[in-house]
């Protein structure tokens, strides 16, 4: 139930970050993100060694290396435009990244470039956020429990993966980018880019382990056009 | 005439090729206390002694680096174990100055105290112009480290509450010997395998050997290794206590902070039974 709450409060964020610059009544780029193939199976991640984690599982969760839903779905795909909009300011809001349960909420955190980033922890055992990136800075800072979120921001767009030494099951994603105009696909896939105005844009889709791929668009009133992705999914 | 004109062009090149030398002429320099080094002059130094390993193109992929566990620093990507500035920024010159004099004894890295100081500053100078970091970067802002407060056995038995509440003991194990449940699973941020340090082994720590460095190893962090920044979550007196217990871990090197223990009832069974027990542990949960 938290852990939900936590989700609708991060898509609420999301939500209010890509309407702060948007033009309403613009066009909408909109579409489903699938793949084809056989991705591989998420095992379970065992957690015994962090009893604190494990005790909030009947069954234990899994790995979320690539998550799908029906009708070959691909969840967690971030769309962005990388051609065609300009740069964005960013918003005051902070994006925040919840550490619960040994996980990671989201698992795919979008935000822009230097927006606030709010790290929590929710746990009751200490974790280490390491972001690696390899644009920005990389750095890696302890966060026991109780302890007060940590507040950074990233200047250059990035997609920058996050591990938690550890625990070595955590892992996450943070898209650093340019502008506001970003989605995160949901469990059907679906995606959706309101409020843009008319231009010609790249839209480009990014999954943490199939990369990245873009397709060209042009909007010229308040029309919604739908682009598809289909990412070749890899069985291990 | 056709000699000449190659020349005049050859001649136009070295200015426009010496134009930026002059402007960056700052950028070309590190300053380490009275000696201040030049990358020109570095740069000699540093393909007669360093590219073997670190590189033509200082990204660590020398010819020996395919020999070597550990691997060589990329100084391209300027991601630096040991600095007295925050987690995440460069380090200062004397930094790099203090890790190439020191050399790392758990790698290949060797000590270069058999090169001048001003040699060394030279390939400070040098090794900076790697990487597109320090043209639009400066170096971090040193962290103060307070003097250091008197060696209480207090001291010490709240470290060893530190050291179980910031779970230092997930990596490090329960007597520090570099074997708690999370060590076996540590990679480095080149995904290369890396152990936690083993404190009963009583070597030199990566980054120095007093108590002032130990104190700048856990509040900066190790960039480019699992071993985070405690200096959000750790208030500088704190510190200090944590020092303390952490040197009493080293139980075969002898340190005022083992001595005043090993005086305690309390310490010296402790101290008595790690020595003599000798098995690892800590690969279990903590009690």
């Amino acid at each position: 139930m938290r852990i939900k709450h936590v989700y609708l409060a991060g898509v609420a964020i999301l939500a209010a970050a890509t309407l702060t610059s948007a033009v309403p009544g613009g066009g909408t780029v909109s579409g489903k993100i699938t793949y084809e193939g056989t991705p591989a199976k998420q095992k379970p991640i065992d957690m015994s060694k962090e009893p604190s984690c494990a005790k909030q599982y009947t069954t234990p969760p899994t790995t979320e290396t690539v998550v799908t839903g029906a009708n070959n779905a691909l969840e967690n795909v971030v769309v962005y435009i990388s051609a065609g909009a300009p740069d964005d300011a960013a918003p005051s809001q902070a994006a925040v990244f919840t550490q619960k349960g040994c996980r990671y909420i989201p698992h795919v955190l979008a935000f822009q470039v230097n927006q606030p980033l709010q790290v929590v922890n929710d746990d009751q055992t200490s974790h280490n956020i390491h972001p690696l990136a390899k644009v920005n800075r990389e750095w890696n800072k302890s966060q026991p429990p109780g302890t007060p979120p940590i507040v950074d921001k990233y200047d250059k767009p990035e997609f920058i993966p996050v591990k938690c030494n550890v625990h070595p099951w955590m892992h996450g994603t943070f898209a650093v980018l340019k502008n506001s105009h970003y989605a995160i696909s949901a469990n059907d896939g679906g995606f959706a880019l309101p409020n843009l105005p008319p231009g010609k844009y790249t839209i480009s889709a990014y999954h943490e382990s199939y990369g990245d791929q873009s397709q060209e668009v042009t909007i010229t009133g308040s029309e919604t056009k739908t682009i598809n992705f289909v990412f070749k999914a890899k069985p291990y | 005439m056709r000699q000449m004109n190659t020349s005049k062009w050859f001649a136009g090149i070295a200015i426009l090729l010496a134009m930026p030398l002059v402007v960056s002429a700052q950028q070309g320099e590190s300053h380490i206390g009275k000696y201040t080094g030049n990358a020109a002059a570095g740069k000699q130094l540093y393909y007669r002694y360093c590219w073997g390993c670190h590189g033509a193109r200082g990204d660590g992929t020398g010819d020996n680096a395919q020999y070597l566990n550990i691997l060589p620093r990329n100084f391209v990507a300027a991601t630096f174990k040991c600095r007295s500035t925050v987690t995440g920024t460069l380090p200062t010159d004397e930094d790099l100055f203090n890790a190439m004099t020191r050399g790392f004894n758990n790698s290949n890295m060797p000590t270069w105290i058999t090169l001048t100081h001003q040699n060394r500053a030279d390939l400070v100078a040098f090794i900076k112009t790697f990487s597109p970091r320090w043209k639009t970067e400066k170096a971090g802002e040193p962290i103060h480290v307070p003097a250091e407060p008197a060696l209480t056995v207090e001291s010490i038995k709240h470290g060893s509450e530190l050291f179980q509440k910031l779970e230092c003991w997930k990596c490090h194990g329960q007597e520090g010997r570099g074997d708690g449940p999370s060590a076996s699973t540590l990679t480095d941020s080149n995904d290369q395998p890396i152990r936690p340090y083993n404190f009963a082994s009583g070597s030199r720590f990566k980054c120095g050997a007093t108590n002032q460095d130990l104190y700048k190893i856990f509040i900066t962090g190790l960039d480019g290794t699992p071993m985070p920044s405690f200096a959000d979550v750790i208030k500088p007196e704190e510190a200090w206590d944590l020092v303390h217990y952490l040197r009493t871990l080293q139980v075969t090197h002898k340190s005022p902070e083992l001595t005043l223990w090993m005086s305690t009832k309390e310490g010296a069974e402790i101290v008595s039974a790690k020595r003599t027990a000798n098995t690892p542990t800590g690969s279990g949960i903590a009690p």
